[in-house]
């Protein structure tokens, strides 16, 4: 490592501010655009899901309307 | 000549093609980036003239050299697209674009923090960061026009011809530095000539530069798949891809 120790790596010179703060913003963008990336695809699929689910009860519900007799 | 491209017209192949790249670019990519930047905060050696704050370089370079790479690759889909009328294409020109658009806010961002101590300012209108500024507009504006109209395809050509339309800023942003007096420090690794950095500094930088490259590529390809589920939601290749995979809170 090429600093003392710790707090002279978190000092940064002096600098310690500007380089945690690009840093910090530069992985917190790139972190928050990559999670929300994965959990729309995951949304995605939960929709498919929703939308099959909602199909199966519409099917089973107009079955259950054909043996009644009753229009749907 | 091009005739093997002509199956990633068909979205199924294209979201098939970005399955297999993705666990590669990610894994990758998130190993490689972690190794140059705790190498370039810790163990890179100090500069003699800017001190500590020059480690700023090692997420400034990689996102402002993303920045345009990306830009040009959102040009270029929507150019494609435009012509040939393929629609993937400007499915990936809506992927590229909040990647760019994020890329571009980090390096104005780390350019203003890095400003701040060497130049005695977070900002100034010269033509290097005016340009840059541009350039977040541009993505913004491409996002935007896209989502204001509700045809698809219509929203992909408007967005499309400013995109590349755009293009126009890129070389300026580039020659910005030779052009006009500015602020900003020309080139030090994108030239001709050797890079003026040791290479004890120019190492970790090259790989994090290729670090933010596999990473960007790898949410891409991910923005892409999401471009693609969303608009082939019912068609039956999708149906039978979501119900194998598990999705959470789901009751089986």
């Amino acid at each position: 490592m090429y600093f003392d120790g710790f707090q002279s790596f978190l000092d940064m010179g002096g600098y310690g501010l500007y380089v945690w703060l690009s840093f910090g913003v530069s992985f917190l963008s790139l972190a928050w655009l990559w999670l929300d990336s994965f959990f729309s695809k995951k949304a995605l699929f939960k929709n498919v899901h929703a939308e099959q689910a909602r199909l199966a009860r519409i099917k089973v519900a107009s079955e259950n309307s054909e043996n009644n007799g009753v229009q749907v | 000549m091009w005739k093997w491209l002509h199956p990633y017209a068909k979205t199924e192949r294209t979201y098939q093609l970005c399955q297999l790249l993705l666990p590669w670019f990610s894994v990758f990519g998130l190993f490689i980036i972690i190794l140059a930047t705790v190498w370039g905060l810790a163990f890179a050696p100090t500069d003699y003239q800017q001190s500590d704050a020059y480690r700023i370089i090692y997420v400034h370079v990689p996102t402002a050299v993303l920045s345009k790479s990306l830009y040009i690759a959102m040009a270029v889909a929507a150019f494609v697209g435009l012509v040939w009328q393929v629609k993937t294409s400007f499915m990936a020109m809506m992927a590229f674009a909040p990647v760019g658009a994020t890329v571009t806010f980090v390096s104005l961002v780390t350019g203003a923090a890095w400003g701040k101590p060497m130049w005695g300012t977070w900002w100034e209108w010269d033509a290097r960061l005016t340009s840059q500024l541009i350039l977040l507009f541009l993505f913004l504006g491409v996002i935007s026009l896209y989502k204001a109209f509700d045809d698809k395809q219509q929203a992909g050509k408007a967005a499309g011809v400013m995109a590349v339309v755009g293009i126009i800023n890129l070389p300026i942003i580039h020659y910005s530095v030779e052009w006009w007096n500015t602020l900003h420090q020309g080139a030090t690794i994108m030239k001709l000539d050797k890079p003026s950095m040791p290479p004890e500094m120019l190492w970790p930088l090259l790989l994090s530069i290729l670090g933010w490259i596999l990473v960007c590529g790898a949410i891409s390809m991910l923005r892409l798949q999401n471009e693609i589920l969303q608009r082939d939601l019912k068609r039956p290749w999708v149906v039978k891809l979501a119900l194998n995979e598990h999705v959470w809170g789901d009751k089986k």
